[in-house]
């Protein structure tokens, strides 16, 4: 597994393995925001949070059809399949490749692109702390949605129809927590929740995944 | 018995393929599957290996113990051959990557990006990685594509030292190998064409002959 992992991470970083994409897109999007919106600091103050939510969420899910279908493609997930690796650790080290990757550069780059929307100073905590604690949600859910969309030419449209709908919760309760967090209010009960949605997603996805792997291999 | 295959049924995209293939292949033995193109072999190298679970039958196999090898080589570009290898190796629970690479003439290749190599090359590395897993029933689909006359022979002493060894092979193949004592399947006989027509499914609209 320790293997599986390194060999994921190495071959991110490697030419083509679009590490940065994410981040590189999450960048793009929050610094066009203002110029967007208009120069008044009021308004962007106020959909700052949102925005830096909706820019991570869309930049996690610009990379999910990466986690299986390049091994599918050269096949090599055939090849783990037949390993004696079970697929529930083969999605679940895939998941974590992908929040390594593309989650936690998010988390660490969300306070500096903060600065540019004028998020309050008392947010930048609940912000980290909303990204830290939904991101892995949105890995653990892709990843189902990735292994569900193997095999799938061009799958990448029906992967984000069919994952969306799925990274509403997260995305409610994540933006509350930092809008909530930026105006000064309790935001610990929607972190909660949130942290809930992340350990139910974190906890179902690698069986759920694994399933959807073995009727795709077929 | 290393593979015991039992009036075994495997479909393929829902679509059955194959019925009634029995065959034993014991340790030290080797099985070459012969057909035309479409026949099935590459479906029933498939369902040997547990990636498509058989329609009816069963397949009696040592536990973890097929290794398979199909048409694309499961190789990573961007890695060099010895990082592929190491790769399958920690996968597999095997120690070192020497004897593979000895036995596939590797060692010149082995830093260089698998991305570069040609197509022969690639397949000696996607060959040696059988030797890495350790595992005793091999399961081969065309592993001779692109390879020379050399590494053919070279493939070939390679299957004889894991015959030797006690192992198995299921080789799906269209050229002589040159393998002493290994035993021959036509798959035909067991084919769609050969067999007689009858519904799939319970449900009159799904079955075969309602399409």
């Amino acid at each position: 597994m320790k293997g599986l992992l390194l060999r994921d991470l190495r071959l991110a970083i490697r030419a083509g393995g679009g590490f940065g994409l994410g981040l590189a897109f999450f960048l793009i999007v929050t610094v066009l925001m203002p110029f967007g919106i208009g120069p008044e600091t009021g308004i962007i103050t106020a959909v700052a949070p949102g925005i830096l939510w909706v820019g991570a969420l869309l930049a996690c899910l610009l990379s999910l059809d990466r986690i299986f279908a390049l091994d599918w493609e050269d096949g090599s997930l055939e090849l783990l399949a037949t390993s004696p690796l079970p697929l529930e650790a083969l999605a679940g080290v895939k998941a974590l490749a992908h929040w390594l990757t593309t989650g936690l550069p998010l988390v660490a780059a969300a306070p500096v692109l903060a600065v540019l929307l004028n998020l309050p100073v008392p947010g930048f905590g609940w912000l980290i702390a909303s990204l830290a604690v939904g991101t892995p949600a949105l890995s653990a859910i892709g990843t189902f949605g990735a292994a569900l969309t193997v095999g799938v030419k061009r799958g990448g449209l029906l992967l984000s129809l069919l994952v969306l709908p799925l990274y509403v919760p997260t995305l409610l309760f994540g933006a509350e927590v930092a809008r909530r967090g930026a105006q000064g209010l309790d935001a610990l009960t929607p972190l909660a929740l949130l942290a809930g949605i992340s350990l139910l997603a974190l906890a179902a996805m690698p069986f759920a995944a694994a399933a959807a792997l073995r009727v795709n291999l077929r | 018995m290393s593979l015991d295959v039992q009036s075994l049924a495997c479909a393929r995209g829902g679509v059955r393929i194959l019925a009634g293939v029995s065959f034993a292949v014991a340790r030290g033995e080797a099985l070459i599957l012969r057909g035309p193109n479409g026949s099935g072999k590459t479906t029933l190298l498939r369902t040997l290996a547990g990636l498509t679970p058989p329609l009816s039958g069963k397949v009696a196999a040592p536990p973890e113990g097929v290794a398979y090898a199909g048409h694309a080589d499961g190789l990573k570009a961007q890695l060099s051959v010895a990082e592929n290898l190491a790769f399958w190796a920690g996968v597999f629970g095997a120690t070192g990557i020497s004897a593979a690479v000895d036995a596939f003439d590797l060692a010149e290749l082995l830093d260089r990006p698998a991305g570069n190599l040609s197509a022969g090359q690639k397949r000696r590395l996607s060959l040696a990685r059988l030797l890495v897993t350790g595992r005793p029933v091999w399961c081969l689909d065309e592993p001779t594509v692109s390879l020379d006359v050399d590494n053919v022979a070279r493939f070939a002493r390679a299957v004889g030292t894991h015959l030797a060894a006690g192992g198995a092979a299921v080789i799906a193949t269209h050229i002589d190998l040159g393998l002493p004592g290994a035993k021959s399947l036509d798959i035909t006989p067991f084919t769609r064409a050969h067999q007689p027509r009858r519904p799939h499914h319970d449900d009159p609209f799904l079955s075969e002959g309602a399409l």
